[in-house]
């Protein structure tokens, strides 16, 4: 199970990220998590969101750099070792991970992990054989 | 300024008679375009299209019946297509950017290379530089016709050469202030560059024995000469020449500084309508038009140079009797002259399809910095190019500004621009924004 991510490119200027992020205010679209990588020149915006779709249409209308791409949420204890798990699992399927990010843990104990690998499949078959929860994008914004 | 001091033999023809110079010219050029119908295909085509025969140059106007050579044509038959002389007759080969990724390439017989030296000497001999004088070439030496060209040429005179080549700022000062440089060759924006870092680096100008700049390769201004011969006290005098014709040596000012001598006994100028292509009298502005009348390896005939000018047929204070051309100023293509190398914006447009498979928009952004051109090229990222990893991203950067440099041989700073931030007017693009210093 993957959930889907928009990519939004900006320039590292001041303003820059207000662009995207007003576009989709005055759509009414609500922004359930993000990250942001940034060099000296560039940055982008990595959002997740209900609705992404329409959020992709709207940024793409008003003339963002934007793609979508396939992540996958893993649900790990909060707790030492958790991550490492994650790690385990996929250590000898050759997957690489291209980037991730984490958040902090919900009521019931359970941390997330958002990650991007360069073969998704083969991460999901990896992570299913260890028994690791993955998260439909329902279930990782809550 | 002394004129016996400067006299140089290789000068005698800049003071021939009219009658002789035109009968010299028509002979030359009766035995150019045989040598060109006789071994150049293009050119015998073109004439036979019009009905024409060699013959039919019958008087020096008859030159007006002929076909233009134009620098497609250079591309079109690249690398050796419009060459006269078998390779075993070219000793040297140079090379200058196209209009497109190619270059156009160009080429000397043994007897080309002694007529270049000689021009060149006639050039440095009406800047008043003779034997004794140390000249420091800061002209690229390369596949450039600038080094070489003024390199041979100064030797040829006598004098002493110091073959610096382009660059490295502070070796070039070290050298003009330890060597005793008295003239200097490069391009004038690079002229006021080493004005600047020789004031960082406390180097006094007066004490300097540099007494005369060579500067061309690119078009410059007369303020920018005020400014170059005020901030250095040497004589700035302006060079014209260009490598489909010869390289350096086509065209020099004398101590008037009143506009450029052509070696017309063997480049013959003509000025045609820019739209018609109809021949314009002296003293009207229009497309310089420019035959080689003596090149063996490469006769050029009639070849489109671009440059928007006016031929000066009056007499001139100096006492030549060759003409001269107006500065140039303008161009009626693209052509874009930074650090006095010739670049169009398709070079850059085919270095970006070569990377990106298709053209995105992109604008070409010249400033001055430290009185030198700089180029940055913004191009705007879609989403074909942009991977969403930031590694990726700099890779793109990198494989653009790698396929820049290496078409247009300068180096260039790419910026990856978000869509729709480049100035469009009416839906085109604006491709090159000029915001460089003219020196005015």
């Amino acid at each position: 199970m993957k959930i889907h991510q928009l990519s939004v490119f900006l320039e590292n200027k001041p303003g820059a990220l207000a662009v995207p992020v007003k576009l989709l205010a005055e759509a009414g679209l609500n922004l359930d998590t993000l990250a942001l990588a940034d060099s000296s020149e560039y940055g982008i915006l990595r959002l997740i969101m209900r609705e992404w779709e329409q959020a992709k249409t709207v940024l793409q209308a008003a003339g963002c750099t934007v793609n979508v791409v396939e992540l996958v949420a893993v649900d790990v204890p909060d707790a030492p070792g958790g991550l490492a798990s994650v790690l385990d699992a996929i250590s000898t399927s050759g997957v690489n991970i291209e980037y991730m990010y984490g958040f902090p843990s919900h009521a019931d104990g359970q941390a997330a992990l958002v990650l991007r690998f360069d073969a998704p499949d083969r991460a999901l078959e990896a992570l299913a054989a260890a028994g690791i929860g993955v998260l439909s994008l329902e279930e990782f914004v809550g | 300024m002394n004129q016996t001091a400067t006299y140089h033999p290789a000068s005698a023809p800049d003071y021939l008679p009219a009658a002789q110079l035109r009968s010299l010219q028509f002979q030359r050029l009766r035995a150019i375009v045989q040598r060109a119908y006789d071994n150049v295909e293009l050119f015998r085509a073109r004439m036979t299209e019009r009905g024409l025969m060699p013959a039919d140059v019958q008087t020096l106007a008859d030159i007006a019946k002929l076909p233009f050579t134009e620098k497609t044509d250079l591309r079109d038959t690249y690398p050796f297509g419009l060459f006269a002389s078998p390779m075993g007759e070219i000793v040297r080969l140079h090379a200058s950017s196209g209009t497109t990724g190619k270059p156009i390439v160009v080429a000397y017989t043994a007897e080309d290379i002694r007529v270049w030296q000689e021009a060149m000497v006639r050039c440095f001999a009406a800047y008043g530089l003779t034997h004794g004088d140390i000249i420091q070439n800061s002209y690229g030496y390369g596949l450039f016709t600038g080094g070489l060209g003024a390199h041979y040429g100064a030797e040829a005179l006598g004098a002493t050469v110091i073959p610096t080549s382009g660059g490295n700022t502070e070796r070039q000062i070290m050298v003009l202030k330890d060597f005793g440089v008295t003239a200097l060759c490069c391009t004038p924006s690079y002229f006021l560059h080493l004005v600047d870092r020789a004031e960082d680096l406390g180097v006094n100008w007066a004490e300097l024995k540099l007494k005369v700049g060579v500067f061309g390769a690119e078009p410059w201004t007369e303020g920018m000469r005020r400014a170059i011969e005020q901030a250095s006290g040497i004589k700035a005098f302006d060079i014209y020449g260009l490598s489909e014709i010869l390289g350096p040596g086509v065209g020099f000012e004398c101590h008037a500084q009143a506009g450029l001598h052509i070696i017309e006994d063997h480049f013959y100028p003509e000025i045609v309508d820019t739209e018609t292509g109809l021949p314009l009298p002296d003293g009207e502005e229009g497309e310089l038009v420019l035959t080689t009348l003596s090149k063996q390896a490469m006769p050029m005939i009639r070849y489109r140079t671009h440059d928007v000018t006016r031929i000066l047929a009056e007499p001139c204070e100096c006492g030549r009797t060759i003409r001269r051309i107006q500065r140039i100023r303008l161009r009626t293509d693209d052509m874009l002259i930074l650090r006095g190398v010739n670049v169009f914006p398709s070079q850059i447009e085919a270095a970006l399809l070569e990377v990106e498979g298709t053209l995105p928009h992109y604008q070409i952004i010249l400033t001055t910095a430290h009185g030198l051109d700089r180029i940055e090229v913004q191009i705007e990222v879609t989403s074909e190019f942009f991977g969403d990893r930031l590694g990726a991203l700099e890779q793109l950067q990198r494989q653009i500004t790698h396929a820049i440099e290496h078409t247009i041989g300068l180096s260039v700073a790419v910026k990856l621009v978000q869509p729709q931030t480049l100035t469009r007017s009416e839906g085109k693009a604006k491709r090159v924004i000029d915001n460089r210093d003219k020196g005015e």
